[in-house]
């Protein structure tokens, strides 16, 4: 069995690895979703976005399932304090969830028109709302969240659904939104042709840049921003009580890890060079090499943000000390145990038969390839 | 302080969105297999027919499908969202199965269900087969993880609680996996999904076949339900889970709740087949008594004794009493996390812990509890007769029900009479009592746990996250709006597509392609 710490720490990362997965994953099909009112303008057209995720949304979604319940699995104190602590926002991301499901499977079924907007409209909701709600809660854990816990463990949020909308909060959600769609666009460079993949390529450009600006606003932002530091020892090898522990408020903390490692200033370089060369790519219609680069420019932002508030995850502004650390949010080294051998083994499975799925499905999807498909396709 | 009307609010919105989400999973769990056993035919036969079928079938599986997705996510959402005390206790427990979920069975599902649709002409029909397995392998894998969960939620088994992070954790995670009772829930569960899937091919075979519509399409529809549904309906009957409600000494209060057992009998004891159960005078009004059959069914012997409410009672009273002790020596230990003989002293109690818990919910300080407040909380811990012995009646009623269903059903088709319309009709207007059936059933298992979240170990007034009541309003009432307008587009896709037949396929083969002239789909 592998030692508490170690698995305190491959846990850390295999929640990384998920959130990449989602990010990856289920958002090119977000940013498809949040597209499609505008790269399609007939209904021909908008069909054939959505068919170009058609077969594959559904298992990409379940990066996001499995994320949650990973969540609950390893680190549930957080679980327990983020879902219930953003109440609304969480209501807000799961009602607008509903409709892409129901939206992509229901839509062209009827052939009334008013249904099928309505519908477009819906997936545009519950593929940008998610996606821009994601970056806020990162943008507010970042900045640190008010809530505490009681002896007993209960997490009590103390802040509105309103104050969650701060400044940095609001540039992380663009940042997240914007990267979600930047990819989604790519991956549309590669499935469409003709005027919808031209749309989408100048979608990818805007989506691009705006990304690259947020990032590097939201950069500046944090650079002078107050982070937090452990001031007691911690027993990183022994099961925690959050409570335990000391934590002061320190401006600049949120740099001090890269600046202990310099080379850690590789992964903002990442999300740069991945956001700068996936739109080079993406004007000249390389769609297979834009998406690769968008993918690794979400890879470089995400794990920006992981290494900065490191070994903090859920950071409380108002009683430091019920901030959550990967050393103290965690399961049982049993159920890190379990959960790592079951990810372990499973992980590559799932990227095989999924990589499968997406090559039996390979090739431009078409305004004909829907025509001649009317019946069996969205 | 958590406030009563916010458990209540909780409660219900759980309540109605489990409920809710349920009206999907047993079509998905059950269509999934029969598509697979239409398919195989196809594969094996090469009559088109079949493919037609899978496919036509297949589209309602996914107007289903959708909503079984969309309200799955609310139950993945809720255990964090409105049940944080809960999600924190028993995460390291509970949260294990979920995550296993994604990763072995609903990715598998997801992937699969996106290639059995778009995949026909691009997968060779073998490998097509292969994906419609696994979407079937895939649905059926996660129930069994969700029901591992849920079975631990009754039985909690290979976990102790840990006092310096003040949560239950894992101990041995092959007893959480091999819990009895998810052995015996999953089977159950799964018999109920085919059984709910067979009636809805069946019915609507039956509908076309009293239309005269398609016969030769709905005839071997109705002939694979038949057999499928019989199948299923035996083995819901034959490996019928009361067993496991005994084999755990946790389900003891459901058991003599569900079936009304007031005062302990010697064994074997009866069964009250019928009669109306009354909480005040604590008696069974005009019962209908079976003897020695339930101490029969529900312990597989003639000498072992079933509690009955009144010994329960009697056993909880006591570990309530251990459970004041043990919630004084836990505050004890926290004072001095270090010294030894507190732990000591706690250890000696911890098993009752949750019984002293059960007093928070009246008194703070559980060591100010009055005799008035045990009576209430010995009252709390037995689930509300009534309603329980009679949900219990009407889902066994209902399965007899479908089990003579699918025995005439396969009977004619066997005879090649499907043109009896009495039999028509009567599977026809069968098709909303299985999902009547399943959720009296979750009824019957979740009511039953009350007043426990976690059986003997964690109150659901305990449970919930820090919110205000106005905040599950606000919620409640998105809930109510999303899920009445998602059930109208639903219900409205089905009946339409439904009521279309096979011509949804666009095929030019089936009944109002064809111009009304009365040809059958001839297959090749």
């Amino acid at each position: 069995m592998l030692d508490y710490t170690t698995l305190k720490l491959v846990w850390w990362a295999l929640v990384g690895v998920l959130l990449f997965g989602f990010a990856v994953m289920d958002g090119h099909d977000m940013g498809v979703g949040t597209l499609l009112p505008f790269v399609g303008r007939s209904d021909d057209e908008r069909r054939a976005v959505l068919n170009s995720v058609g077969p594959h949304w559904e298992g990409n979604q379940v990066w996001f399932i499995t994320a949650g319940g990973a969540l609950f699995a390893a680190w549930p104190l957080v679980y327990a304090a983020v879902f219930s602590g953003f109440y609304i926002a969480m209501l807000a991301v799961l009602w607008a969830l509903f409709f892409r499901p129901v939206g992509f499977d229901y839509r062209s079924k009827l052939a009334d028109k008013r249904w099928r907007q309505a519908w477009d409209w819906g997936i545009f909701v519950g593929s940008a709302v998610p996606a821009l709600v994601f970056g806020v809660a990162f943008g507010n854990v970042i900045l640190g969240i008010p809530f505490h816990f009681e002896d007993t463990m209960l997490p009590v949020y103390s802040g509105s659904f309103w104050q969650l909308f701060s400044p940095f909060a609001l540039v992380a959600g663009v940042v997240s939104l914007s990267m979600l769609v930047f990819h989604g666009a790519n991956y549309l460079i590669v499935r469409t042709e003709g005027d919808i993949q031209r749309r989408a390529q100048r979608a990818a450009t805007l989506a691009g840049v705006v990304m690259l600006l947020g990032f590097a606003l939201g950069g500046v932002m944090a650079n002078t921003m107050s982070g937090y530091v452990v001031t007691s020892p911690i027993d990183t090898g022994a099961g925690l009580n959050p409570l335990d522990k000391e934590v002061v408020r320190q401006a600049g903390a949120w740099m001090a890890n890269f600046h202990a490692h310099p080379a850690l200033f590789a992964f903002p370089a990442l999300g740069f060079v991945g956001g700068l060369l996936g739109i080079v790519f993406a004007r000249v219609a390389r769609g297979v090499i834009a998406f690769i680069c968008s993918a690794l420019a979400e890879l470089g932002i995400i794990a920006t943000a992981g290494i900065a508030i490191f070994p903090f995850v859920l950071p409380s502004s108002t009683d430091p000390h019920s901030s959550l650390t990967l050393w103290d949010c965690v399961s049982s080294q049993r159920t890190l145990g379990v959960m790592f051998w079951v990810a372990l083994i499973m992980t590559p499975i799932i990227v095989a038969y999924t990589g499968w799925a997406y090559r039996v499905m390979r090739g431009k999807v078409t305004v004909e390839y829907i025509k001649a498909n009317d019946h069996s396709t969205y | 302080m958590i406030s009563e009307s916010l458990v209540d609010l909780s409660r219900l919105q759980f309540a109605a969105t489990a409920f809710y989400h349920f009206l999907f999973v047993p079509l998905t769990l059950g269509l999934s297999f029969l598509l697979a056993i239409m398919e195989s035919v196809y594969v094996l036969t090469g009559k088109t027919i079949y493919r037609d079928m899978t496919k036509f079938w297949g589209k309602l599986f996914g107007i289903n499908f959708a909503l079984g997705v969309t309200t799955g996510l609310t139950m993945e959402f809720q255990f964090g969202t409105n049940w944080a005390f809960y999600s924190h206790y028993v995460g390291d427990i509970f949260g294990a199965p979920l995550a296993i979920e994604g990763l072995l069975a609903f990715f598998l599902e997801s992937t699969m269900v996106g290639l059995f649709f778009f995949g026909w002409d691009r997968l060779s029909r073998l490998g097509h087969l292969c994906v419609t397995y696994l979407v079937a392998i895939g649905s059926n894998l996660s129930a069994l993880l969700i029901l591992i969960a849920n079975a631990w939620m009754q039985n909690p088994v290979g976990a102790d609680f840990n006092p310096v992070t003040m949560r239950m954790e894992m101990t041995n995670f092959a007893d959480i996996v091999f819990n009895p009772v998810a052995q015996s829930k999953f089977v159950h569960t799964l018999s109920a999904g085919y059984v709910t899937a067979s009636i809805f091919v069946l019915g609507i075979s039956a509908w076309y076949l009293l239309k005269n519509r398609d016969s030769e399409f709905a005839r071997r529809s109705f002939r694979i339900a038949a057999s499928f549904g019989l199948a299923s309906a035996l083995s819901v009957i034959v490996l019928g889970d009361e067993s496991g409600y005994t084999a755990a000494e946790t389900q003891e209060t459901k058991l003599a709740a569900m079936e009304a057992m007031w005062k302990t009998e010697p064994a074997p004891a009866g069964l009250t087949l019928f009669g109306f159960p009354d909480e005040k005078t604590r008696t069974t009004k005009m019962a209908i008594h079976v003897p020695y059959v339930m101490g029969l069914i529900g312990t597989r012997t003639t000498d072992k004794v079933i509690p009955g409410i009144d010994e329960l009672e009697a056993r909880i009273a006591r570990r309530i009493d251990t459970g004041i002790v043990a919630v004084k020596a836990l505050e004890r230990l926290r004072k001095d996390p270090k010294n030894a003989q507190r732990l000591a002293d706690f250890n000696a109690v911890k098993a009752d812990l949750g019984y002293g818990l059960l007093l928070k919910k009246y008194v703070a300080d559980v060591s100010q509890a009055t005799t008035e407040m045990k009576a209430r909380a010995i009252d709390d811990a037995i689930p509300h007769v009534p309603s329980l012995f009679w949900s219990f009646r009407l889902m066994v009623g209902l399965s007899i029900g479908f089990l003579a269903l699918f025995a005439t059903a396969f009977y004619y088709a066997a005879r090649n009479q499907l043109s009896t319309p009495w039999l028509l009709k009567w599977a026809l207007w069968s098709i909303p009592l299985p999902w009547i059936a399943c959720e009296l059933g979750w009824f019957v298992a979740e009511y039953g746990r009350q007043p426990w979240t976690i059986h003997g170990v964690l109150p659901t007034h305990l449970s919930t996250s820090a919110l205000s009541p106005g905040n599950l309003i606000f919620s409640l009432s998105g809930f109510l709006i999303f899920y009445s307008l998602l059930l109208v587009a639903e219900l409205y896709l089905m009946f339409k597509y439904a009521r279309l037949g096979p011509s949804s396929l666009g095929t030019g083969r089936y009944h109002f392609e064809t111009a009304g002239q009365h040809t059958e789909a001839r297959h090749a």
